[in-house]
């Protein structure tokens, strides 16, 4: 039996909604499409807020509960936006036993920012990973996508700095 | 495809190969990318790109990490291949200009090494060697020989009985034995039946099966498609971590070219056997490495596991009979239909048999991958290939199973690798994340780490877990700052024992296994932060310090 669906309105006339819809159409708008989907709002926008998910609901017909508690579940997901540049600190064991509990406190310290946090300004995004791959190379972190290895604490706030001046 | 029309294919790459005197290979795994093993290919690219006689070529991991960006040279006539380690993007042009002539001594990482001399590889053999980017280059290294053998000349309890005699049990942790998971999954009377890789690799400081993945996807797959031609699948899930970025790309790559070369999809090798792999993303939730959470994860729900019976290999995704395995447990699979299973029964220990691949980190001189064989003794990979400890630091505990392992001290030393020891011994063989500690590292600290880390990825479901975690991970909070008694003492160990009885999966019940082996071992450091004083050890680690 064929339902005719009503493909509810995008939030925004934003153009990036495409590529979300195209997500959801490669799989047959079926519910357990959903992570995928979730996933590529994230890329596209950075964060899944509200209205997405609401979108999202519609869309798959999922309650926006089960949509909510999904984005809520996975750790990768973030309902709030992130900052300009984003550093991540990997807490893995191999780095949690040469010093990334340094980095981390040293971070805090300096920017007052938990991992997890963004600063007031919204310049810097704090996360940690739980392993980046990069165990050879303990304590490891990425700036902005650029991974660093052997890090002390001295060098990675200089580092972060210099990425923070550049933009002002 | 048959199989002599992949011989004749293996035979034109490996006959174009050969007009080729030098081989260059670099490694752009991603622990030589972040060393920046990048730049070094373009350069060597731009110095060598206009010559006939060599190749440049991005391989797979190589192994030695901490020796990265890795770049190896072989010649032909020579049996030997030179390896470069520590290579930066101004020694390409040396590099370069010495083929043909000698080596670039300062460049040279000896391979003469127990590192490299006494690892055995079967998951491994190519890594580093093909380019995993190139289906060709797999298939001229006996690549989807496996498959096409076992599609055209075998039928599936021939297959089945291949892998049963091999006695492969599963490498994701748990040693499950493979032969009986794909014999239940074969019996069961479906029309609709799926095979799942767990690539969800979740333990922190273990990267097996993204190196695998980086180095030789295609083997991953090969494996796969076998496993669904013998349990009766025709529809396969690729679960991933999307921490993953490049063992993605080179997946997607993999099933694009396998499929366009009628190696997997409808009617492979022009039988009846059609196979299709869709990849599922992760979202960075630890627990979805379990086989039930994982399975709900693919369905697009949370990633909460359920009570087990039913067993996935009866009711699984969507209720039909699933068959899951490790990354690793299914590259073992091609090598052993293409050399036997009594072949591969010959490896290892009694009821352990094969190679495990392990990484290797924290404080230990060679940090990087390895395959060994199963009941190697820890002290020959921790002192001979790892290199022991450097800066004349005194060994103090190594790792292995990452959160539900646990800390095995000196005198275990001695214990072979396998499944049933280690389990004895307090600890597990885990996935294969292998961590090295000193005498700087505090065991408390350690215990707390792993707990905070299953607390935060506890998903909740159970109470015992949800719990449980939490109320440990406080009292050994506790006790790391110097404020705990000896009653918060005993209500851990109480606490550990429920945990480990009640909850449902295996996070849960596991969770509580870093904190009682460093109580079984390192109890007298729980003791001495109850009454305030530091570790003696952590003590004078910091006199040290102090004077230097």
């Amino acid at each position: 039996m064929a339902v005719k669906r009503v493909k509810p309105e995008a939030p925004t006339a934003d153009n990036r909604w495409k590529m979300v819809d195209i997500t959801m159409r490669r799989n047959g708008y079926a519910g357990h499409a959903l992570i995928e989907t979730l996933h590529t709002v994230q890329d596209v926008f950075g964060y899944i807020d509200d209205p997405s998910m609401r979108y999202v609901a519609q869309a798959l017909n999922l309650p926006l509960s089960k949509v909510y508690g999904v984005a809520t579940f996975y750790h990768l997901f973030t309902l709030k936006p992130k900052g300009k540049h984003t550093c991540v600190v990997c807490t893995g064991t191999a780095c949690y036993i040469k010093g990334a509990g340094e980095l981390v406190d040293a971070i805090q310290e300096r920017y007052h920012v938990r991992t997890g946090q963004t600063t007031r300004d919204g310049k810097l995004s704090v996360v940690s990973a739980r392993c980046v791959g990069a165990c050879g190379l303990a304590p490891a972190a990425v700036l902005d996508g650029t991974m660093l290895g052997k890090q002390t604490p001295d060098e990675l706030m200089a580092k972060i700095e210099k990425v923070l001046e550049h933009e002002s | 495809m048959n199989l002599d029309d992949l011989e004749e294919l293996a035979s034109q790459t490996r006959t174009a190969g050969e007009t080729c005197t030098h081989c260059v290979r670099v490694c752009m795994a991603a622990g030589c990318q972040s060393s920046g093993a990048k730049p070094v290919l373009e350069r060597l690219n731009e110095q060598l790109g206009g010559r006939e006689d060599v190749k440049v070529k991005s391989v797979g991991c190589m192994g030695l990490c901490s020796g990265g960006p890795l770049v190896e040279v072989q010649t032909r006539g020579q049996d030997k291949p030179v390896l470069y380690e520590h290579v930066a993007e101004s020694d390409a042009a040396e590099v370069a200009a010495s083929l043909g002539g000698e080596p670039v001594q300062r460049l040279v990482c000896p391979t003469n090494v127990p590192f490299f001399e006494r690892q055995q590889k079967i998951v491994l053999e190519n890594s580093g060697v093909i380019d995993p980017e190139d289906i060709n280059d797999y298939i001229a290294a006996d690549g989807y020989r496996a498959l096409v053998t076992a599609l055209t000349e075998m039928n599936r309890a021939e297959v089945l009985r291949e892998i049963e005699i091999s006695g492969l049990r599963g490498r994701g942790g748990g040693g499950y034995p493979s032969g009986l998971k794909w014999s239940t999954v074969a019996k069961m009377p479906a029309d609709q039946k799926f095979v799942i890789c767990n690539a969800d690799e979740g333990d922190p400081g273990a990267f097996m099966d993204r190196a695998v993945l980086e180095s030789d996807p295609h083997r991953v797959l090969e494996g796969m498609a076998i496993a669904a031609y013998a349990v009766g699948a025709s529809k396969g899930y690729f679960y991933i971590r999307a921490e993953y970025p490049l063992a993605i790309d080179r997946l997607k790559t993999a099933i694009r070219q396998a499929t366009r070369k009628g190696l997997l999809g409808s009617s492979i090798c022009e039988t009846q056997f059609s196979f299709e792999i869709e990849l599922r993303l992760g979202a960075g939730a630890f627990v979805c490495g379990e086989e039930t959470a994982l399975m709900a994860s693919v369905e697009g729900e949370r990633g909460q596991p359920s009570p087990r019976p039913p067993y996935p290999a009866e009711a699984g995704l969507w209720g039909y009979p699933t068959l899951i395995n490790n990354v690793e447990t299914l590259a073992n699979v091609p090598a052993i239909i293409r050399r036997g299973g009594e072949w591969f029964a010959g490896i290892g220990t009694d009821k352990s048999k094969g190679t495990k691949v392990f990484a290797l980190a924290g404080r230990i001189a060679n940090t990087g991958l390895i395959e060994v064989p199963m009941g190697i003794k820890l002290r020959e990979i921790i002192d001979e290939i790892g290199g022991g400890v450097p800066d004349g630091r005194q060994f103090k505990a190594v790792q292995t199973g990452g959160p539900s392992g646990g800390c095995l001290p000196e005198q275990h030393l001695d214990l072979p690798v396998d499944y049933d020891t280690l389990r004895q011994a307090g600890s597990i063989m885990g996935s294969g994340g292998m961590i090295v500690m000193d005498e700087s590292s505090s065991m408390v600290d350690v215990a707390r780490y792993f707990m905070e880390f299953c607390m935060t990825e506890s998903c909740g479901k159970c109470i015992p877990c949800r719990v449980g975690t939490q109320q440990m991970f406080g009292l050994l909070d506790k006790i790391a700052k110097g404020r705990g008694t000896r009653d918060d003492l005993d209500l851990l160990e109480e606490l550990c024992e429920v945990v480990q009885m009640t909850s449902l999966c295996g996070l849960g019940q596991t969770a509580p296994n870093p904190v009682l082996s460093t109580l079984r071992y390192f109890r007298h450091e729980y003791e001495e932060k109850l009454t305030g004083e530091p570790p003696k050890a952590a003590h004078r680690h910091a006199e040290k310090e102090a004077q230097a």
